[in-house]
């Protein structure tokens, strides 16, 4: 591990790799990875299938949803990769469901402000705050519970992990990041959360070409750069007027 | 008894110029058809966007643009995307006025649940724990019981809580009523349905006074 931070983020000038397979390297078995995508919006695609291809075992796995059933984290799933997600709706995923009542799979389910707020907390070096998202349900169980100006608020701390993967729109080959439309939702903010942050692009250019006002997420959260190929971008939910 | 276009439809009434709107996924995103024309309100999805547009055109569909729901949709003049710590720094801050909600439950003392059904359905909570928790006005459109007939406007919940003596109002298939320290208090009966037909379908406390109008759209 310590060889692997060493390399990956010593040198700045060599945060490009050449595909989501390379992108992935260091990632073993019982590590703990975020993933970002809100449904099947703005999730890193390249990734999640280099991973399936690895065949990599017991992730925990922290991600707003778990994909459906055969596409996104639904694949890594199917391959019975994940021992625990961290998630906030899991409803479009009927393998989840399954895995999960038949106890197979272990989750635990955060309110989805929390589950935000955890990883931007990590990310920006606090360990923990307080928020009324819970209080008096199961999600405050063993958690300190403190009242501020009358009203009850639970503590939750950051999250930890080993990797952050996520998708942007553009990406520089220093690491600047901008996203797209609502593909953004926890993107940015698991890219300031991870020990080490991979972020595949759809576009990667060279610095000095993305506009300095417009970027996202400044480089210095992110470890490896690459751009992806043949986006599905699937809609679960095709809604036309 | 209403429809649910027409649940949607009446909490619609509801509305005021300049409010800022979360609406949950089913009926309460219905919601949105019946918007005043001589009103603005701002709606805001919490995957992202402030100033969600209508569903789009066949052309103008973008797999990178949708709703809390996942559904496809559209920006208005004005519309701005976040990432989903600052869509929660809004809720949590109180900046949305009101939040519509489905249930699957609702106590006399405004509770509510709609997360999980222990051992059969596991979904999660999504936004509606951040909702409730923070939200300055929450309505709950829901149907009156459920499919075994049961009533859905309890005493005590039977499913785990999602937030605790936040729902404010409840228009359901059958009436309107206010959630108070006293129960729930009956403000307007949907067409064709009596006082009587309320009672029998409500296990909670339930505060009948004075003439109840029919509601009006």
């Amino acid at each position: 591990m310590y060889q692997e931070s060493l390399t990956s983020q010593g040198d700045s000038m060599n945060k490009v790799v050449k595909n989501a397979a390379e992108a992935i390297a260091g990632i073993s078995d019982g590590m703990t990875l975020m993933l970002g995508g809100f449904g099947l919006c703005g999730i890193p695609e390249n990734s999640i299938n280099a991973l399936v291809k690895s065949g990599v075992k017991n992730l925990t796995c922290i991600s707003n949803n778990a994909g459906v059933d055969d596409f996104g984290i639904g694949l890594m799933l199917q391959g019975k990769q994940v021992k625990k997600m961290i998630s906030s709706y899991v409803g479009e995923n009927a393998e989840f469901e399954r895995q999960l009542l038949s106890g197979e799979l272990e989750v635990e389910l955060l309110p989805q402000g929390t589950l935000a707020e955890r990883c931007r907390a990590a990310g920006a070096g606090i360990p923990a705050f307080f928020t009324p998202a819970g209080y008096g349900t199961e999600v405050a169980e063993g958690k300190e519970v403190r009242e501020f100006n009358g009203k009850q608020y639970i503590m939750e701390k950051a999250f930890e992990s080993d990797y952050a993967i996520v998708k942007a729109w553009k990406g520089d080959t220093d690491g600047n990041l901008i996203f797209k439309a609502t593909a953004r939702n926890f993107n940015p903010l698991m890219a300031m959360a991870g020990k080490i942050t991979i972020a595949e692009v759809e576009e990667l250019v060279q610095p000095g070409e993305l506009d300095p006002n417009s970027i996202h997420t400044p480089s210095i959260f992110v470890n490896r750069i690459f751009q992806g190929v043949d986006y599905e971008k699937r809609i679960e939910q095709r809604t036309i007027r | 008894m209403l429809t649910k276009e027409q649940i949607a439809q009446r909490i619609a009434k509801e509305l005021k110029d300049g409010y800022y709107v979360n609406l949950g996924i089913g009926i309460p995103t219905l919601v949105a058809n019946y918007v005043p024309n001589d009103i603005d309100v701002t709606l805001q999805s919490e995957n992202g966007l402030l100033g969600m547009g209508p569903f789009p055109t066949e052309e103008e569909i973008d797999a990178d643009l949708i709703n809390a729901g996942k559904q496809t949709v559209t920006t208005l003049p004005g519309s701005v995307f976040f990432d989903s710590a600052t869509s929660f720094a809004m809720i949590r801050s109180g900046r949305v006025d009101l939040t519509v909600l489905g249930a699957m439950e609702v106590n006399d003392k405004g509770d509510i649940a709609n997360w999980k059904i222990p051992g059969k359905m596991v979904k999660g909570m999504g936004g509606a724990m951040d909702l409730v928790a923070s939200a300055q006005n929450i309505i709950v459109a829901m149907q009156h019981t459920n499919r075994a007939g049961e009533s859905k406007l309890l005493k005590e919940l039977s499913l785990p809580v999602t937030g605790l003596g936040c729902v404010k109002k409840v228009v359901t298939n059958l009436c309107v009523m206010d959630i108070t320290a006293r129960g729930f208090e009956l403000k307007e009966l949907a067409p064709g349905v009596s006082i009587a037909d309320v009672q029998a379908a409500t296990a909670g406390r339930l505060i009948v006074e004075g003439n109840i109008p029919e509601i009006l759209f």
